[in-house]
Order: C-alpha cells, then sequence, then structure tokens
C-alpha cells in the first residue's frame, strides 16, 4: 500500500500541507483539511456539487487528484465570502430565495463564479449553459437563474470583479 | 476508493511517452471518464500517466487548409474558439451538449476518442469532418483516419505504448454545410441515446460529398457509408435525402439499454439524418 507523499496545497489564499496517497481526490484532500462546504455528491461528475475553482476555472474536485493541484490555487465558496462580507453571489442566493437544502448551493455558486470570470453579462442560455453540470433537488433551478442574474448586474453596477 | 496506482506527472510528451511502457499504464487527460470507470473497478491501472502538465498538447490551430487540435484541448476550449465556429459547425455544437460544464473545462477531445465510448459525443462531428489523429509513441507517430480508429466496443488500435496528440482535418469544401443534433433527455449532464452529425457538399444541385456519422447505435461510433454512397454524385432531391435516411437507420445496429430500446433508437437515426440532410439542403438552395 502506497503512504503517498506530503503535499501543498492552496486553498482560499492559503497553504495547507496534507500527506495524500497517489489515488486521493482533491475532494478527499479537501474535506480531510476540514473545508467540509465542499460537497461530496455523485462522485461521478454529475452533481456538481463538489465544483471548486482551480486556477478560477470551475472544475469538479471528485475527478480531480489531489497530487495533480500543488502548483495551483484552489478556491472554494467559503473562499468566496463568508456571512459578515459576502460575496455578491452569495448575497442573491439569499436574498432571493435561491436556497432550500443548501447542499447544491456550494457547487452552484462556484459554478456562477466560474461563469462570471468569463462572461460578466451573461444570457440566459449562458447561465442555464453554465450550471448544467450542477443538480438541484429541491427548488428547481428558476429562483438559482434568477440569483445568478441578479449577482451579475449588482458585480457590473459595483465595477466589480468576481 | 480506488486501487492503488503509481501517478507519474510528466511535463513533456517525451516524458510521458518514456513512462508508457507498460501493458498496466493507462494516460489520463481530463480524468473524467477514467477516473470514474476506476472508482466502480471497471479499470484498475497499475499506474496512471496524467497529461495535465503537458502543456504541448493543448490549443486550436488553423492554417489556409486544416485545422488542427491538440488532443488535450479541453471542451471548454472548443466552446471559447471563435473560428472553429465556422470552420467545424459541428464540433462547436456538440461540445455545447456535451456532459456539464464542469466536466467540459477538464474532459479533453482526446480522451474523448480514446475512450472509445460509442456515445462519445465529440466522435460523430470529427468523423463528419473525415478528422485524421496522430498517434505517437516514444518509437515513432503515425496518422491514422478517425474512421478507421474503432475495432469493437472499446477496442482501437491505439498501442499500449502510444498517445494520441493531435486531430486534424481538411478545411470544407465550398457550398457545405456541417451540423451535429443529440437526442438526449436533457441539453446537458445527459448520456447521448441517439447522435447523429451530418457534412453535405452541394454545387449544382450534385452531391458532391455526404459524411453521415452515428454515436449511441452501434459498438462504436460509426459511418452510414452505405447511406453516403447513394448521396454522392446524386442529383439532390426530397426522395433521395429520404432512401438516405432509411439505409443509414439499416446501418447502425443499436441496442436495448435503460436509455431508449433499439427499435426507438434505429427510428431516431432516420428522422435525425433525414432532418439535418434537409436542413442542409435547404441551407444551400
Amino acid at each position: 500500500m502506497n503512504n503517498g507523499k506530503m503535499i501543498t496545497l492552496t486553498v482560499n489564499g492559503r497553504s495547507e500541507d496534507i500527506q495524500v496517497p497517489a489515488h486521493r481526490t482533491l475532494l478527499e484532500a479537501l474535506r480531510d483539511l476540514g473545508h467540509i462546504e465542499v460537497k461530496r455528491g455523485c462522485e461521478k461528475g454529475d452533481c456538481g456539487a463538489c465544483a471548486v475553482l482551480v486556477d478560477d476555472i470551475a472544475i469538479d474536485s471528485c475527478l480531480t487528484l489531489a497530487w495533480t493541484c500543488e502548483d495551483v490555487k484552489i478556491t472554494t465558496v467559503s473562499g468566496l465570502g463568508n456571512a459578515e462580507n459576502p460575496h455578491p453571489l452569495q448575497s442573491a442566493f439569499v436574498d432571493l430565495g435561491a436556497v432550500q437544502c443548501g447542499f447544491c448551493s456550494p457547487g452552484m455558486i462556484v459554478a456562477a463564479v466560474g461563469l462570471l470570470n468569463e462572461k460578466p453579462d451573461p444570457t440566459e442560455d449562458d447561465i442555464r449553459l453554465a450550471l448544467s453540470g450542477n443538480l438541484c433537488r429541491c427548488t428547481g433551478y428558476t429562483k438559482i437563474f434568477d440569483a445568478v442574474k441578479h449577482a451579475a448586474l449588482v458585480m457590473s453596477a459595483e465595477g466589480a470583479k468576481p | 476508493m480506488f486501487c492503488d496506482f503509481d501517478l507519474h506527472m510528466p511535463d513533456r510528451l517525451d516524458d510521458a511517452l518514456s513512462v508508457l511502457t507498460d501493458e498496466k499504464g493507462m494516460p489520463m487527460a481530463g480524468g473524467t471518464n477514467l477516473l470514474v470507470d476506476m472508482r466502480s473497478r471497471k479499470e484498475t491501472p497499475a499506474s496512471v500517466i496524467a497529461l495535465g502538465n503537458v502543456g504541448e498538447l493543448r490549443g486550436i490551430h488553423f492554417n489556409d487548409e486544416r485545422t488542427t487540435i491538440g488532443s488535450r484541448t479541453t471542451v471548454s476550449d472548443l466552446l471559447q474558439s471563435t473560428e472553429l465556429v465556422s470552420s467545424s459547425p459541428s464540433l462547436v455544437e456538440a461540445a455545447a451538449v456535451f456532459a456539464g460544464q464542469m466536466v467540459r473545462n477538464a474532459a479533453t477531445v482526446g480522451g474523448n476518442i480514446a475512450c472509445a465510448s460509442p456515445a462519445a459525443d465529440l466522435v460523430p462531428p470529427l468523423l463528419s469532418l473525415d478528422a485524421e489523429l496522430m498517434l505517437v509513441s516514444a518509437s515513432g507517430s503515425r496518422t491514422v483516419p478517425l474512421a478507421d480508429y474503432y475495432q469493437g466496443y472499446k477496442r482501437n488500435i491505439r498501442g499500449k505504448d502510444e498517445l494520441i496528440t493531435q486531430i486534424s482535418w481538411a478545411r470544407l469544401p465550398e457550398n457545405s454545410v456541417n451540423m451535429f443534433y443529440k437526442l438526449a433527455r436533457r441539453k446537458g449532464d445527459a448520456i447521448t441515446i441517439v447522435g447523429v452529425a451530418v457534412t453535405l457538399s452541394i454545387s449544382n444541385g450534385i452531391c458532391r460529398k455526404a459524411r453521415i456519422a452515428l454515436g449511441a447505435v452501434a459498438p462504436y461510433v460509426l459511418r452510414a457509408r452505405e447511406s453516403e454512397r447513394r448521396l454522392e454524385g446524386q442529383v439532390i432531391s426530397e426522395e433521395l435525402l429520404c432512401a438516405a435516411a432509411s439505409q443509414a437507420a439499416r446501418e447502425c445496429c443499436p441496442i436495448d439499454d435503460v436509455r431508449a430500446s433499439a427499435t426507438y433508437r434505429r427510428h431516431v437515426v432516420k428522422a435525425l439524418v433525414g432532418r439535418l440532410l434537409s436542413q442542409s439542403w435547404n441551407r444551400l438552395v
């Protein structure tokens, strides 16, 4: 059995060391490090609950090996903002009721940030395409799409970077 | 939990090829297929060669004659290319209905070809464009038509020591239409029930070139060659297109599975091939 090696991950701007075998996914490593805001869902790339930003691109952390992430910048939903100082997308999800059980929300918000990084003024189709890898089993998607649209407006009015 | 394996992360193609010698070694591009198969123990490689750091394999290049893409080009890269929309529209259409966003950001063109799924969404468009693959090993390289690559269900001619490094195809002739349609439960995050890509070139009312590629209706993505032969050199008419669509349905060999029955798939092949050929013809007249 392979005990792996010590790797350094840069998560939400902080360096963190963890001993992991080659087969450990980024999802498992992040959760072992306490980043339980990254959710374990289907573990096969269907649900998007485990989405994180790797160098500002949204990926499924369940389909990424931790060893391959040493030289990249990892951002989880907690790195975007917090209760005192939320990201415009986090505020919009709360204000527009785009959250019910909340399990999909971290991945939804991460995928939406990935979209707004690339397209600050997305169309409805852009939003649907960008969130096509995220499943929500409670609310349906209408309020989620509304929240992304709203956040895009707020952010462009503020001139904020995603 | 996966099986135990050695993980190599080469920075250069040469280094990747030098470790890709072992029967039990597997190359990994985006990993969106391989890791799923490893988790379910369908694949148990002794070593995995992660290609993510091999930058030379990623990129889209155009010249007067050909479009060439590196095998590690991601599906999202295809959607961000403005030139690809005009040179290879079917490929961009397929990229837009390929899995979900996070998978598109990681999954690669070479990986989609190499996994050899009969439902691989990028393969019908690439077949409709007469794509060729460059296969490279430590001892040399060869170029093979994608149409000759598959040998059976998840079987292909790639040697264990070879990597797909490039995919390229010639510019479409004048007066051509190239399109793709995927039938699935939803637009996103759904496995294809039937995928059809078509290229139709017409001048003076005569079909100069026809390509019809069918996904998820045979052990591998296949061309409906007899249907193509019926069209080429003929004066295009509604009846001819109908006959070609019926012929394509006879050439596929679908199975029943959780997504659809064989009978339904065969019906859909006829309907979609007929529809795509008609739409192509309408655009050209």
